[in-house]
């Protein structure tokens, strides 16, 4: 295998993992606006939670989008087209979240924030279910033909693998937002939210695992369920020390399992980036979809000063405002009248 | 309407919808971080109450640049899946720098600014949003890189009928990018100077119209308040001072963009001389340039066309800076690009049905040549109302009519309109080329996409016509929505900001996670829980 390449899907595949570790929970934390919160007051500290780092975590999905443009141009152009709509599902889901973050606070009457509340709460639970159907897809395989284009009407991409990718994105996210909160709030809140995710967890990561399963079991190796059994234990972890409320260390643990599931799917697709259900003569791969070794090369320049940044200032976010934040301090909304 | 027409439509409404909002984020974001500076600097009240007004209203503003632009990045990949497969080795890398090294600070500190108020140190916090502002910069020009590339395709070897990149430098040091990139971040400055002018000239008309501001016997302003609304004396700052800066900023920003503007111009001239051509609508070689040509530009037979008013030698002077030179027209100019890139699309699977059909190499003129007029009109408008705003409000204040203030709060569009007007120009001008071809005195190089090959083929009309319909609903109505919010909190004035400012509020029963200076309590609460 070409080194840059393989180093490229290596990039994207972290791109994704961080993706999913971050925005999962503001994902989950959208959801559970509907599902979980039921006041206007539990909504602002669930908004809160997110609300300084949800952007940034989105620029995650921006980043992994764009680099595989960069890198994987072929795959870009075939998995894009291919899954048109359900993208466009996933765009009006960013859209109507993103917007419903900002504006939701901005209007003082009951009805607008009930809008808004649906808004988001929708728009996360479209996109990431959209996101995680087109991440299964891109590992199971889609109908392109030769010149990756796809054959067949604009549902021809539809088939189980959407729903369980989409379901495991879906549920991981809310039990991640669940987890997420015990770390983030204080007093009855946290206390809910802890049994919760108790209750859930083991159904929540059941679709995920099922994923990295049946990639294992198509084109696996022992890398692959090593990781899958470190994604069990992450799992149990998770559980275990939730119940002795080592929230943190559950928190990890939720992080070891979403990793190691991520690692042992890529890994299990490697060096097929989009596999092609009509001939496999049609696979886009690692070595066919990829950009020249030059643009690579600066590609690789700019993930190397850029990347330890992110990371660096990124997590200094999460430091300012780690701060718990709890009923009590939510102040009141004002009302904004003409002068 | 086929596919191709559809993702046409799409891209250009989508995209000159992102671009509303952008230019309102680059040049606010950047104006919110020097009052910021100024509150830093000498503590006084009408900057911080400048930063929160603005900064409120650039934050209503960003939030919708960021949902669309996500929209943006999707795209290529979507509708023009052909184009990313073509230009994917040199156009994807400017799309992930701008990510990697532009968007994740901008968001990321954007974070910190919104929520940090009384988190950070005060020195550290004012760093966030310059950060974030720079930020947005930056990302312009990696994203101009893009489309410059786009105009004018440099830094790369034709290798298997696909552009290779060669040298990154190149394209990221191309000439078209080198003046694109002031003249749209000046244009920026433009659309933030006369928002800030219009909205400060409604707010001291009110002061006026409500009996706060009088004139005194000498006709100079006798600043006046009214307890407990905020409507005090630092309150007329807030607004002279902001309108003040807004129209020497839409002042200076125009006469910037008039210079990139002719540099941009002698450019295109000689990279794309059909969209100058275009432009002008001139049909012959001439020096002559066109202030107004009548007749049907739309029927692509230019003998149509006379120009009415011509400023004789002007054109000359825009191409090459002497008033001699013959420009060459459109007539002239499409058999040279006949001779050089056909005069039908080849019989290649990648045009689809188009395969064989005639190349129209004469971009719609109708939009190219007003399009580029309006461009040039509404700046010029706005850049001279902002002049005499400055000279009618030398003594302190607006004058009572009420006119002029909705005139002024009107003008607020100029600008927007001459940026639209000026992408719808470039981008159509381009036409039939998605990515235009490099004149080349040795022969053709061959870097160059019809825009009939760049349409995803697996995509189907039905798929492109939701989403274009879709696209439209959603985006409509954001916009009222965002129009309607700004209007509100424009008419709040600073305390829909600073709430705190008006005594009856802030006295609830929350206790204040981090407030520390009694003055910053109430506002610091609200902007550090801004949901
Ligand atoms: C001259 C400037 C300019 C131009 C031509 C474009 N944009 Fe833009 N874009 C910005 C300047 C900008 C900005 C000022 O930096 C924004 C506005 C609001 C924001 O968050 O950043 C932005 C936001 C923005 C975002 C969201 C970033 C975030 O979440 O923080 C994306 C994904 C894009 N843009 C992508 C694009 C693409 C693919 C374009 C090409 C078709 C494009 N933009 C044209
Ligand atoms: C934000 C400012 C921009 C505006 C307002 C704008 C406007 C437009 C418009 C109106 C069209 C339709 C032209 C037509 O169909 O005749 C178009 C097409 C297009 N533009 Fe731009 N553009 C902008 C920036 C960009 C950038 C930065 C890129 C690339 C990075 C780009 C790439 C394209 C592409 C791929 C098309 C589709 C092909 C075509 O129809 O020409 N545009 N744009
Ligand atoms: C005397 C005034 C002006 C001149 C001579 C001028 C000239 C030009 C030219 C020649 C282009 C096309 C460049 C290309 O095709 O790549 C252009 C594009 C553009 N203009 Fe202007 N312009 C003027 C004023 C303005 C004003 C006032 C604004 C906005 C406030 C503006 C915004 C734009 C934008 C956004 C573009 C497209 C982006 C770009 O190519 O940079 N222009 N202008």
């Amino acid at each position: 295998m070409e080194f840059l390449p393989t180093l490229w899907f290596v990039i994207i595949a972290y791109l994704w993992t961080g993706y999913l570790l971050l925005e999962g929970f503001d994902l989950g934390v959208g959801m559970l606006m509907k599902l979980f919160a039921h006041t206007d007051r539990d909504r602002r500290v669930l908004l809160n939670t997110v609300g300084p780092v949800w952007d940034g975590n989105e620029v995650w999905l921006i980043t992994a989008g764009a680099a595989t443009f960069a890198a994987f141009p072929l795959w870009y152009a075939s998995l894009f087209s291919t899954l048109y709509l359900p993208l466009l599902l996933v765009l009006m889901g960013l859209i109507f979240r993103a917007v419903g973050f900002e504006y939701r606070g901005k209007g003082d009457t009951e009805a607008w924030r009930n809008r808004w509340d649906w808004a988001i709460a929708l728009g996360s639970l479209v996109s990431a279910f959209g996101i995680g159907a087109a991440l299964a897809l891109t590992t199971t395989g889609l109908p392109i033909n030769a010149n990756g284009d796809r054959e067949g009407g604009a549902f021809a991409w539809f088939n189980g693998y959407a729903v369980l990718g989409g379901s495991a994105v879906v549920l991981f996210s809310l039990v991640h937002a669940l987890g997420f909160l015990v770390l983030k709030t204080d007093g009855d809140i946290r206390d809910r939210a802890r049994r919760q995710f108790l209750r859930w967890l083991p159904l929540g990561l059941l679709p995920m695992a099922a994923w990295a399963i049946a990639m294992h079991a198509a084109g696996g190796e022992t890398t692959t369920l090593l990781t899958l059994v470190i994604a069990v234990i992450g799992a149990v972890a998770a559980w275990a020390m939730a119940r002795r409320r080592r929230d943190g260390w559950s928190f990890v643990g939720m992080a070891v399992f979403l990793a190691a599931g991520t690692t042992t799917i890529f890994t299990a697709a490697f060096p097929v980036v989009l596999p092609s259900t009509l001939d496999a003569a049609f696979d886009l791969t690692v070595s066919n979809a990829s950009s020249s070794g030059y643009t690579l090369s600066v590609m690789s320049v700019v993930a190397l000063v850029g990347l330890p940044g992110v990371l660096v200032y990124q997590g200094w976010t999460y430091w300012v405002f780690r701060q718990r934040v709890s009923r009590s301090q939510i102040p009141a909304a004002h009302a904004i009248t003409a002068q | 309407m086929e596919a191709l027409e559809l993702a046409r439509w799409q891209f250009g409404i989508t995209t000159v919808y992102h671009f509303l909002m952008v230019p309102l984020t680059i040049g606010l974001g950047l104006l919110v971080a020097m009052m910021q500076t100024m509150w830093v600097r000498t503590g006084k009240a009408q900057y911080l109450r400048m930063t929160k007004f603005w900064g409120k209203l650039f934050l209503i503003n960003f939030i919708m640049g960021v949902a669309t632009g996500l929209v943006q990045e999707f795209q290529f990949g979507m509708a023009w899946s052909e184009y990313s497969r073509f230009v994917g080795d040199v156009f994807g890398a400017p799309l992930a720098m701008e990510a990697l090294l532009a968007f994740f600070v901008e968001s990321v500190f954007l974070g910190l600014w919104i929520f940090g108020w009384d988190r950070l140190p005060r020195k550290l916090h004012l760093a966030t949003i310059w950060g974030a502002s720079l930020a947005s910069i930056m990302s312009a020009y990696f994203i101009l890189a893009a489309n410059s590339w786009m105009q004018h395709p440099v830094g790369v070897e034709m290798v298997d009928g696909r552009p290779v990149l060669v040298d990154i430098w190149a394209v990221l040091t191309n000439n078209t990018l080198l003046v694109a990139f002031p003249h749209t971040i000046l244009g920026a400055f433009s659309v933030a100077g006369g928002f800030l002018l219009g909205i400060s000239w409604y707010h001291l008309w009110k002061r006026r119209r409500d009996g706060i501001d009088t004139i005194g016997p000498d006709g100079s302003v006798l600043v006046g308040s009214v307890e407990g609304t905020g409507r005090d004396t630092a309150d007329h700052q807030v607004w002279l001072r902001s309108l003040r800066i807004g129209a020497v900023v839409a002042v200076v920003s125009f006469a910037g963009v008039a210079v990139t503007g002719d540099l941009q111009a002698k450019l295109m001239f000689e990279q794309q001389p059909m969209k100058m051509a275009a432009a002008e609508a001139a049909c012959h070689d001439g020096t002559g340039f066109s202030v107004l040509s009548v007749g049907n530009l739309g029927s692509q037979d230019c003998d149509d066309i006379v120009a009415v008013v011509e400023v004789p030698g002007m054109l000359s002077f825009m191409a090459n800076g002497d008033f001699t030179t013959e420009v060459q027209g459109v007539n002239s100019l499409v058999p040279q690009y006949q001779a050089q890139y056909g005069t039908n699309l080849p019989d290649d699977p990648m045009y689809g049905e188009r395969a064989g059909m005639e190349i129209d190499y004469v971009p719609v003129m109708e939009v190219t040549y007003w399009g580029f007029r309006m461009m040039i009109t509404f700046g010029a408008v706005a850049a001279f109302a902002a002049a005499v705003a400055l000279f009618l409000t030398r003594r302190g204040t607006v004058p009572r009519s009420k006119r002029l203030m909705q005139l002024a709060v009107f003008g607020i569009l100029a600008p927007f309109g001459a940026n639209a007007a000026g992408w719808i120009f470039t981008e159509m001008g381009r036409q039939p080329f998605v990515v235009a071809p490099n004149p080349d005195p040795n022969g053709i190089d061959n870097v160059f996409m019809f825009t009939a090959a760049a349409v995803s083929p697996g995509v189907s009309t039905a798929e492109l016509a939701t989403s274009l319909i879709a696209f439209t609903a959603v985006y409509s109505v954001l916009l009222v929505v965002e129009v309607k919010l700004l209007v509100r909190y424009v008419r709040g004035g600073v305390p829909s900001a600073m709430p705190e400012l008006v005594p009856q509020h802030g006295a609830d029963d929350d206790d204040p996670a981090g407030g520390d200076a009694p003055t910053n309590k109430g506002g610091g609460d609200v902007l550090a829980f801004a949901y």
